[in-house]
């Protein structure tokens, strides 16, 4: 057994068996449901707005070379410099680069996704220099060291006990249980920061091809602190994040809310289209964007799996998984869990060390019908354990099937095998659960149904 | 090769082979699609492309008329928590700016030169720090308010549109904790459809570098999902409309 799927069962045993944890996750998630439906409700047909929106990302990749010479020309012709990355070394080595030509010592940090897939903060720290994170949830993390728990919500695993003893330790605040008064110690530690940082450090959640713009969405304000006050910005963005047109935002945008946390508009939504431009009041003197492959384009390779570079990360596929509710965010291993990321993880890290995380799903189907642009999420699973059956087959559980066939297919050895289920029923009885018993995976936590002596077959002939 | 080439031609490579159109559950491969040939992206930005024009028909419904368009205003304001007021006449607004100065002992207000803002800033007569020609942030960072124009109320999602441009920058919406949105009730408009269009006809192709909806003062949920408003950015957003 792989050390990922070693650790992906302990880590799933260990918070299944907190109660706790998930009754709090699942209080959490309950209530985002209900804000949710009442904001999908508003919308005059959620469904068509579905359909609409996966129609234009099929577009937007279908062209994404044509979309992204078309985005970086109009970003180079405001005055914003482009780089691009094929993987995270020469992601971490353009950013590093950019920090150390300006003697910079902070950085201030918005929340991105694609900075924690190339671990850029450890990369900038081990360089020796000041990074902090000022999206309240990720600050919270980071200062107890862990990954983000959920996309969107990245500290959603803590009370707010938790978070007090946190403050208390790491900040030296008085302690505190208000959820308002823990916000405010953290507003402001971070005041400071933005004024004294000399980066500022963003993400992006939709690249505009058409006007050659970044938007960037966000709750708190911290993003457009950290892109108003540093001398330089820096924009990590993956290539995949391309929209044809800037009125597309005007469907994006709401159904981004929606989806992600049942709001109808998240708080800031804001295009970037070039650093501080003449007669303008401030704003940073240079705008770095970084363009992010990563194996975006050995996902985009495979035409079956392609719409998974449609996801917007709204988290929406998270918050309605009966298994991320059970398992938890930490528990994946991964920089984007639940659903969404159990079928790109594969893609980016490995089919073979991660394929495990395809059969951590029931195939309800809750994410596909979650999902605001329509990704196909659960047949994406079983597509991802098909091609890791395909490409390293198990000879033992192949041998089973086969077994198994021989025997469904012969009425003689089918009746023969049910009459030996029957009467070694008892032994197994003894040894349930144990080493000794064949059906150990499932009976360790369950009971085996009992074997009754007429089957269906046998009650159907005899019937009267 | 440069790192740009290499992508580029991975992605063409890539789109050799064509994915199904979402709904369609067609088999994957075969020939690239050709509804949309290169060229087309330019037949698209002429406006023909029907995706971005559909989203009207399924966004939240707005009313036609200006009262109707005002109530889904107020009441969007209302529930995200900003001061939404209309004012008859600028004598009324400046009496109410005054209250609110009184009200929460504004000592220094932060702000830009511009028609109703500066009007604004006569009337509440304390010292000004003005972005126009730059400004020093830890002076702002010490303002009780950031009073700005703005380029749009948008009554679908009771937000408000401001840019660098039109707003004195990219700071002075978020850094003091009061935000002073000063706007005319002909600024409203209907939907986000509507104004998307208006920074295009107003702006295109020379935008502001920032653009921004500001929906509500800044929130967050990150502790246990409670809703605490002034994350980062302005605990109240007050928007006085004449």
């Amino acid at each position: 057994m792989s050390t990922n799927v070693a650790q992906f069962k302990a880590a799933a045993g260990r918070v299944t068996a907190d109660t706790r944890q998930r009754q709090f996750i699942r209080t959490a998630l309950g209530n985002y449901e209900i804000a949710r439906d009442r904001r999908k409700a508003a919308f005059q047909s959620w469904e068509s707005a579905r359909q609409t929106a996966a129609t234009t990302k099929w577009r937007a990749i279908n062209h994404l070379d044509t979309h992204l010479e078309q985005l970086v020309a109009k970003l180079e012709a405001r005055g914003t410099k482009v780089h691009w990355a094929s993987n995270g070394v020469q992601a971490r080595e353009i950013i590093l680069g950019i920090v150390a030509a300006k003697q910079a010592r902070s950085i201030i940090k918005s929340k991105a996704m694609t900075s924690e897939e190339i671990h850029l903060n450890d990369a900038l720290e081990k360089a020796g220099f000041e990074v902090v994170e000022s999206d309240l949830g990720e600050f919270i993390v980071q200062l107890r060291g862990e990954a983000p728990y959920h996309i969107v919500f990245p500290s959603m695993h803590l009370t707010r006990g938790q978070i007090r003893e946190l403050f208390a330790k790491e900040l030296g605040s008085t302690s505190t249980d208000s959820p308002e008064e823990l916000t405010m110690v953290a507003r402001r530690v971070m005041r400071h920061k933005y004024i004294t940082a000399d980066i500022g450090f963003t993400g992006g959640n939709f690249a505009i091809a058409e006007t050659g713009m970044i938007s960037i969405t966000e709750n708190e304000g911290n993003a457009r602190l950290t892109a108003a006050l540093p001398k330089t910005m820096v924009t990590l963005i993956g290539i995949e994040k391309v929209l044809p047109k800037l009125e597309d935002l005007a469907l994006f945008l709401p159904m981004l809310a929606t989806a992600g946390a049942g709001q109808p508009l998240t708080c800031y939504n804001t295009m970037y289209a070039g650093p501080r431009q003449p007669g303008e009041a401030d704003g940073p003197e240079e705008w770095h964007v970084v363009l992010l492959d990563n194996l975006r384009t050995e996902l985009l390779a495979d035409p079956e799996q392609r719409d998974a570079l449609h996801c917007i990360r709204c988290g929406a596929c998270l918050n309605v998984c009966p298994i991320f509710r059970n398992v938890g965010g930490h528990t994946y291993g991964t920089t984007y869990s639940g659903p969404v990321g159990s079928v790109i993880t594969p893609h980016l890290r490995g089919l073979q060390d991660w394929k495990h995380l395809s059969g951590a799903s029931s195939l309800c189907g809750a994410c596909t019908e979650a999902c605001p642009v329509k990704i196909d999420l659960h047949h994406h699973l079983l597509h991802n354990r098909r091609n890791a059956a395909k490409e390293k087959p198990d000879f033992l559980e192949r041998l089973g099937y086969q077994i198994f066939g021989i025997i469904a297919g012969d009425p003689v050895l089918w009746s023969l095998a049910k009459k030996v289920g029957w009467l070694t029923q008892p032994l197994q009885r003894l040894v349930k659960g144990s080493a000794l018993d064949p059906a150990q995976a499932w009976t360790k936590t369950r009971d085996l149904p009992a074997q009754p002596l007429e089957s269906f077959q046998d009650w159907w002939r005899n019937r009267a | 090769m440069s790192e740009r080439k290499k992508i580029l031609a991975r992605i063409r490579e890539a789109l050799q082979t064509a994915a199904p159109r979402p709904g369609s559950h067609a088999e994957p491969g075969g020939k690239p699609h050709t509804g949309l040939t290169p060229g087309g992206i330019a037949a698209r930005s002429a406006g023909h492309d029907p995706a971005a024009s559909e989203a009207r028909r399924w966004l939240p419904k707005v009313g036609g008329s200006f009262e109707e368009q005002l109530a889904l205003f107020a009441q969007n304001a209302a529930d995200l928590k900003a001061n939404f007021q209309l004012f008859a006449s600028w004598q009324d607004l400046s009496t109410a700016l005054g209250q609110l100065r009184d009200a929460e002992n504004w000592q220094r207000v932060a702000s830009h030169q511009a028609e109703l803002s500066s009007q604004a800033c006569a009337a509440l007569d304390r010292p000004v720090c003005w972005t126009d020609r730059g400004y020093d942030v830890l002076a702002m960072e010490q303002c009780d308010a950031g009073v700005t124009e703005c380029d749009a109320l948008i009554a679908q999602t009771g937000s408000v549109l401001v840019t660098s441009r039109s707003a004195g920058g990219r700071a002075l919406s978020v850094l003091p904790p009061h935000h002073v949105v000063i706007a005319r009730r002909s600024q409203l408009v209907a939907d986000l459809p509507a104004a998307f269009a208006l920074l295009q006809a107003k702006y295109a192709p020379e935008f502001p570098s920032m653009m921004s909806f500001i929906t509500g003062p800044s929130r967050t949920g990150d502790i246990e999902r409670i809703l605490v408003l002034g994350a980062h950015g302005p605990k109240k957003l007050t928007i006085f409309c004449v």
